[in-house]
């Protein structure tokens, strides 16, 4: 199976949220920043999976500037055969599903794998952008995937449980929490990842759709009410007549 | 034009239906415009959605509707928008909405702006308010093309009726179908979905073991509240998967979120922390959740669960 993984770049899920004075952009100095959970924990690794029973090879994806080469490494040191750049200021979801479309047609993938939403900007839209754009199926919130006999058998997530659905290659999936335990890159694969292709592409001409103006963080909670343990009753009658929830 | 996708399942409309339908017509009376709404499949009342000030409600009454596949729901939607030249297509951020609103987006060359809480008209310039940084903060979305597909995160609206009746129009609009062939449905019935809920009693590795979830669930019948877990207690399969909720779990947005022997680490807090209220209990005064808190009770939770549930009780006895 030739699998490509598309993954991104967030800030690291501890990093402090702050912005830039005229709260135009997320404030990225001094943070850390990471492959976006979903892509790395899930994605990749059932992708390197699918390979080492199947045979083939696993390519990963990022549309972004060179600062995202760390991310791409990574992928390698994990077990990813290669690794492509396209050399991009990745914008929104659209314009970086749109890049991605125009590398991935006419390279015959049996599968492209997406992370189920980056934890940045929460999008969740990649995956049915890029299925749309390369008119392929697509499964989103995928949480368990078998392959047998070149048909796919495959849980998504939905409300109050899962649905599972058959689809044979080629197609399009998001990943969620499930779908495959998390890898920690070995020494071997750090030492190996120097050695494996990292790709620079030139970007294709797209627009973007949507455009940030501004951001805002929530207003701080007043300091917590503390009520007395043995007086359950004094709870009910605040959230009943201060927060008016029952 | 606006045009609002209105769920539904069995033949009923979900409660995010009313939700959406009430933002299409929020947004129509701020711009001026007529809001309509799109039904498909087999559906017993699609007038029910009479009352959230839509004008019109087109059912689309094919029983290959009835599931949810991508590729005909883009077809039918994207076909009924460009026929009545719809600018603005409002779903709900579902599981279905997740699946689908990209997909739409592109077929529509309109812009995609996903899981969001509502809308703000700044001089004349739309914006829509999005939640990123997994509840962290807010981004300000404008839309840099003519069409847009929005989708709305359940919850973040309380619906109210309003007296108008639109008419119901019987449809045929074609579409094809996906290659995905649903085998298997597994879900729990009978429970409001946690995306929904109202109410939310969550309790974590507080609890010690599965065994001791009783208590859990009698407090959760006794304010009609659906049940949820933190991260840990899923993985260790104490609760099912589906209950888990934060950063890897579902997002929710209850009105009401009892957070039980749970310690509150940010990634936990990342899924709820658009909840209305909140109610910690703990029995460890400096467990990071007090401070995310509106209500705190520092206590064992084995003591204090069972009379917060006595203490409900005596409240709906009295107040009916
Ligand atoms: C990238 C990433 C993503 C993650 N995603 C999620 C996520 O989506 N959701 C999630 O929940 N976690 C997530 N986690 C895990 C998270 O960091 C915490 O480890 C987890 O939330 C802790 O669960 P807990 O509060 O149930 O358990 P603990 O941290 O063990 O806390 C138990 C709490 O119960 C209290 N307690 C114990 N006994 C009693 C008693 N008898 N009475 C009252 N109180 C008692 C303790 O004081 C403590 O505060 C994620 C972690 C990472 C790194
Ligand atoms: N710049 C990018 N390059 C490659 N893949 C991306 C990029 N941005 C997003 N993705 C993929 O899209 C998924 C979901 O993104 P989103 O829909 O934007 O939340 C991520 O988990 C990645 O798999």
């Amino acid at each position: 199976m030739n699998i490509l993984v598309c993954v991104s770049k967030t800030p690291d899920t501890t990093a402090k949220i702050d912005f830039t004075a005229d709260n135009k952009e997320y404030n990225e100095k001094g943070k850390q920043f990471i492959m976006n959970p979903y892509d790395e924990w899930y994605a990749l690794v059932r992708a390197i999976e699918l390979k080492e029973a199947n045979g083939g090879e696993v390519t990963v994806i990022n549309a972004g500037p060179a600062s995202n080469d760390p991310i791409l490494r990574k992928g390698l040191a994990i077990g990813a055969d290669k690794a492509v750049r396209i050399d991009v200021d990745s914008r929104d979801s659209y314009h970086n599903a749109f890049q991605i479309a125009a590398y991935a047609k006419g390279k015959n993938y049996d599968l492209i794998v997406a992370g189920k939403e980056t934890i940045d900007f929460n999008g969740s839209i990649f995956g049915s952008m890029l299925a749309e754009l390369m008119e392929l199926p697509f499964i989103s919130y995928s949480s368990k995937l078998e392959y047998k006999d070149g048909t796919a058998t495959v849980h998504r997530d939905v409300e109050g449980g899962v649905e599972i659905v058959k689809v044979s290659p080629p197609f399009v999936l998001s990943a969620a929490k499930g779908l495959a335990e998390q890898r920690i890159p070995n020494m071997r694969g750090i030492m190996m990842a120097k050695r494996k292709p990292l790709e620079v592409v030139e970007a294709v001409e797209a627009g973007e759709r949507t455009r940030i103006q501004e951001f805002e963080l929530p207003e701080d909670k007043g300091a917590v009410k503390m009520v007395d343990p043995e007086d359950m009753d004094e709870l009910v009658r605040l959230l009943h007549e201060e927060a008016k929830v029952i | 034009m606006i045009l609002v996708f209105a769920e539904s399942k069995d033949g009923k409309f979900k409660k995010n239906a009313f939700e959406i339908a009430l933002l299409g017509s929020q947004l129509a009376k701020e711009r001026n415009q007529d809001c309509a709404a799109v039904v498909l499949g087999d559906h017993h009342q699609p007038s029910e959605l009479s009352g959230y000030g839509i004008s019109k409600i087109y059912h689309v009454n094919n029983s290959a509707l009835n599931d949810f596949d991508d590729f005909a729901y883009r077809d039918v939607i994207a076909g009924l928008a460009n026929e009545l030249g719809a600018n603005t297509v409002l779903l709900s951020h579902t599981a279905l909405g997740k699946a689908l609103a990209g997909r739409l987006s592109v077929r529509l060359e309109a812009a995609c702006i996903s899981a969001v809480k509502g809308f703000e008209n700044t001089g004349g310039q739309l914006r829509w308010v999005k939640p990123v940084f997994s509840g962290k903060a807010f981004a300000h979305y404008e839309a840099v093309a003519e069409k847009s597909v929005v989708s709305l995160i359940p919850n973040s609206l309380s619906v109210t009726k309003a007296e108008v009746s639109p008419e119901v129009e019987e449809k045929d609009v074609e579409f094809n179908k996906s290659k995905v062939e649903l085998v298997e449905r597994n879900v729990v019935t009978g429970k409001v979905p946690l995306p929904e809920a109202e109410r939310v009693v969550s309790a974590g590795r507080g609890m010690k073991g599965p065994e001791n979830w009783d208590i859990i669930e009698e407090l959760a019948e006794a304010l009609n509240a659906t049940t949820a877990c933190s991260r840990p207690v899923a993985d260790s399969e104490w609760r099912p998967h589906h209950e888990h909720v934060g950063q890897t779990g579902i997002a929710i947005r209850p009105n009401l979120y009892i957070a039980i022997g749970i310690s509150g680490a940010i990634q936990h807090l990342a899924g709820v922390n658009n909840s209305k209220v909140i109610v910690v209990i703990n029995k460890d005064s400096e467990a990071p959740f007090f401070k995310a808190a509106d209500y705190g009770v520092c206590a064992d939770l084995f003591d204090v669960v069972p009379k917060l549930t006595e203490a409900v009780k005596r409240f709906k006895a009295d107040n009916g």
